[in-house]
């Protein structure tokens, strides 16, 4: 193994902006080694045993919370999960409070999903044990662009030059904005395409990406396109008219996909709108590594509790 | 009792006045500016070396009682004013119930009377708890002593309502402050609609809320030949329109705060609270737009708006944590370190912008010096260095986004109506 000075022991994980591109082949490097431990029969390794961790979601998801949980276990760690509507935080308990209370217990690392912007930064300035941040409102899920990295370069064998158009619903997708960052560190070419009201007005300003109106300018000659979905729950109505008119104008389907390279590979970060976003056809389809992206997710929180929670040097 | 304040630059914007010269004050009143006074007095200042102003005037206060005394309230708040070389603070209406009859003004008077340290003004409410509906009583609160009235906070988005209030008020010759952004632009937005917003995820106020809500009231008010203070003016385009209706001939003021002069959105670095405020702080041309307002007229005012929270309250989530700060602590000095010793602005400029002018917005007999006139006198060394600590804040207030910087410039002495209320930093109380 070659000598690695580089170390993201301790290293809150809050948003691809604050990764290296060294820091990020690294956690890529290290996931390649999880992998091979969740194919395994019996998939428990010591490595984190001793530690605890605690998942504490105040929005409802289902892969994320699991993926965490499991990388944890497989690990070895002690994984406790906490979610907003069964803890004391119904009773009006600040996020600060349950910080400490969680803090106090003795955990060695929190993974938190909150609707507000900027929470998962909060909780590194509150409290002492590392945070992971599986999503804070619209503005980043580095695991989650961590994994859509892992997954491309699994497949392409390279990021560098490689031509990515992510595709719908900017405005609400913190996972678009971990790509931008995580892409564009890794010398990907980035293009952005929706509706115009799905897309922060003054995006265009951020160096290093091509921002369009039309999904076909960004599809065209793409060798990943990553279909974002359309967040319905966050949005007050009048950002488009209908999702039948959205699937026709701006929803990714096997006709529009013939525009770019054949081996083009399709991510999305799921929950799917099928029929919206993107046509079943083409969620299902050759190209699509959708499914595959949610196996890659368990690696890569292996990999950030591997480092960030000993250094990645144990036994 | 008197006081003479000895051998200081006396600047008094109201007669163009700037020397060096003697202040003699007794029984409340300024009884004399002339050079090398040789009464006895009490009590000598020997100013050398200090700049000898109006004392400060603030139009845009919230001291938040009644009903949010955790925030701040009349003690807490006009010690603020003192400490910051405020002589008079306007409040605005936007407490625990709103500030909208005759017998909730009279109160704050009485409170001010009773706990105050510095002179202090009612703004009332433009409408029943600024809801926007059904005209407040203007008349009976201008009887009971309301110098002005503001639905600020919110903007009142019946343009008849508005129109309606211009016209009433038109008989009583006061002045609307408008809180100049329309609400279904900015919805929940925390922070200025820009490439930052953009990346952070966080929901943008556009600036074109603003200039339209401007635009609006500037109309309106020209339609009604009625009379108009834009509050906290924040953005390149809103100056201009405000610019363009002086010209015409409209009645139409502005304001803006030291914030919005030389903070932007790029200060929005890590989710920090203490940088949301309402509007929200823009790019530097609109920064720079407002310098250019100040100096060529278009803006008569600097405001703190001054708008302390509890600090629990202020210590969370970006997006749930309220808008504001308090600034009246830190406003002279800012204004002194960013504007006057950085080149950009005359410090009689800032002195009349931020005493002659306002009170002059808002009809009030303060921010002059004049012999006979009440004596409310600031005594500023613009050369003091100091950190900005909000430990010893008077305010009940944290959170702000000065906090821990390195200033240039100080009120060093706080005379109100004769006494003496602030010495180097301290506030003097009588209890």
């Amino acid at each position: 193994m070659e000598k690695n000075t580089l170390s993201l022991r301790g290293k809150n994980v809050l948003g691809l902006e604050d990764f290296s591109p060294e820091e990020i082949r690294l956690v890529l490097e290290t996931a390649k080694e999880m992998k091979n431990i969740i194919h395994r029969d019996i998939k428990k390794v010591p490595a984190l045993r001793g530690k605890s961790i605690v998942t504490l979601f105040y929005e409802p998801s289902t892969r994320t919370r699991t993926s965490f949980e499991l990388a944890g276990k497989y690990l070895g760690a002690d994984v406790v999960n906490i979610t907003a509507g069964s803890s004391s935080i119904v009773k009006g308990e600040s996020l600060r409070d349950t910080l400490y209370t969680i803090e106090a217990m003795g955990v060695d690392a929190i993974v938190m999903r909150h609707k507000a912007e900027g929470a998962a930064e909060y909780a590194s300035r509150v409290v002492s044990p590392v945070i992971l941040n599986a999503g804070d409102g619209a503005h980043a899920h580095p695991s989650q662009g961590l994994l859509n990295l892992f997954t491309i370069q699994e497949h392409k064998g390279h990021l560098e030059g490689l031509k990515v158009a992510i595709i719908g619903d900017v405005l609400h997708s913190r996972v678009a904005r971990s790509d931008i960052y995580g892409m564009r560190k890794m010398g990907m070419e980035v293009h952005i395409a929706g509706p115009k009201t799905l897309l922060p007005r003054f995006l265009y300003e951020e160096p290093g990406i091509v921002v369009h109106e039309r999904i076909e300018d960004a599809i065209a000659n793409a060798d990943v396109i990553e279909v974002l979905r359309i967040q319905l729950e966050r949005m007050k109505g009048g950002l488009f008219p209908t999702t039948r008119e959205y699937a026709r104008i701006f929803g990714l389907n096997d006709k529009r996909l013939q525009l770019a390279k054949d081996d083009v590979l399709i991510l999305h970060p799921g929950p799917m709108n099928k029929g919206w976003e993107i046509s079943p056809f083409t969620a299902y389809g050759k190209n699509s590594a959708i499914q595959e992206e949610v196996q890659n997710g368990v690696a890569v929180r292996m990999a950030l509790f591997t480092l960030v929670l000993t250094g990645g040097k144990q036994a | 009792m008197k006081l003479l304040i000895k051998g200081g630059r006396v600047i008094n914007p109201a007669a163009n006045f700037d020397e060096t010269a003697d202040v003699l004050i007794e029984d409340g009143k300024i009884i004399k500016i002339a050079k090398g006074i040789q009464d006895k007095a009490d009590e000598v200042y020997e100013a050398d070396g200090k700049v000898v102003a109006p004392g400060l005037v603030d139009i845009h206060v919230h001291l938040r009682e009644p009903g949010q005394e955790a925030k701040e309230d009349f003690a807490s708040g006009t010690q603020a004013a003192a400490a910051g070389g405020f002589t008079t603070i306007c409040t605005m209406p936007n407490t625990k119930p709103v500030v909208d009859t005759a017998a909730l003004v009279r109160s704050l008077k009485q409170r001010a009377a009773d706990v105050g340290v510095v002179n202090v003004e009612i703004i009332g409410a433009v409408t029943k708890e600024q809801a926007g509906a059904e005209l407040a009583e203007m008349g009976d609160m201008i009887d009971a002593g309301a110098v002005a009235f503001s639905d600020d906070g919110h903007f009142d988005s019946n343009a008849k309502v508005l129109l309606n209030a211009y016209d009433y008020l038109h008989t009583f010759d006061k002045v609307i402050i408008n809180h100049e952004e329309e609400p279904t632009l900015v919805e929940d937005g925390v922070m200025n609609e820009g490439h930052r917003s953009a990346m952070l995820g966080l929901k943008g106020r556009p600036s074109v809320a603003e200039d339209i809500a401007v635009a609006r009231d500037i109309l309106l008010a020209e339609y009604a030949d009625a009379r108009v203070h834009v509050a906290h003016i924040s953005t390149a385009r809103s100056v201009d329109l405000v610019r363009q209706a002086k010209k015409r001939g409209v009645k139409v003021t502005a304001e803006a705060t030291p914030q919005h002069l030389t903070m932007t959105e790029e200060c929005v670095n890590l989710f920090d609270t203490s940088t949301k405020i309402n509007p929200p702080l823009r790019a530097q041309a609109d920064c720079e737009a407002i310098l250019a307002g100040l100096k060529d007229g278009t803006i008569d005012a600097i405001v703190t708006d001054h708008s302390p929270h509890a600090q629990e309250e202020k210590d969370r989530e970006y997006i749930y944590a309220p808008s504001g700060f308090p600034g009246l602590e830190t406003s002279l000095g800012v204004m002194l370190t960013d504007l006057y010793h950085a080149g950009k602005l005359e410090l009689s400029t800032i002195i009349s912008k931020m005493s002659y002018e306002p009170a002059k917005v808002l009809g009030l007999t303060a921010g002059t010096l004049t012999e006979g006139a009440a004596a409310d006198v600031t005594v500023i060394d613009p050369e003091l260095e100091w950190q900005v600590d909000e430990k010893k804040f008077y305010t009940k207030g944290s959170h702000s986004p000065f906090a821990g910087r390195k200033l240039k410039g100080k009120a060093v002495l706080t005379v109100v109506k004769g006494q003496i209320v602030m010495q180097d930093g301290e506030v003097l109380t009588n209890d």
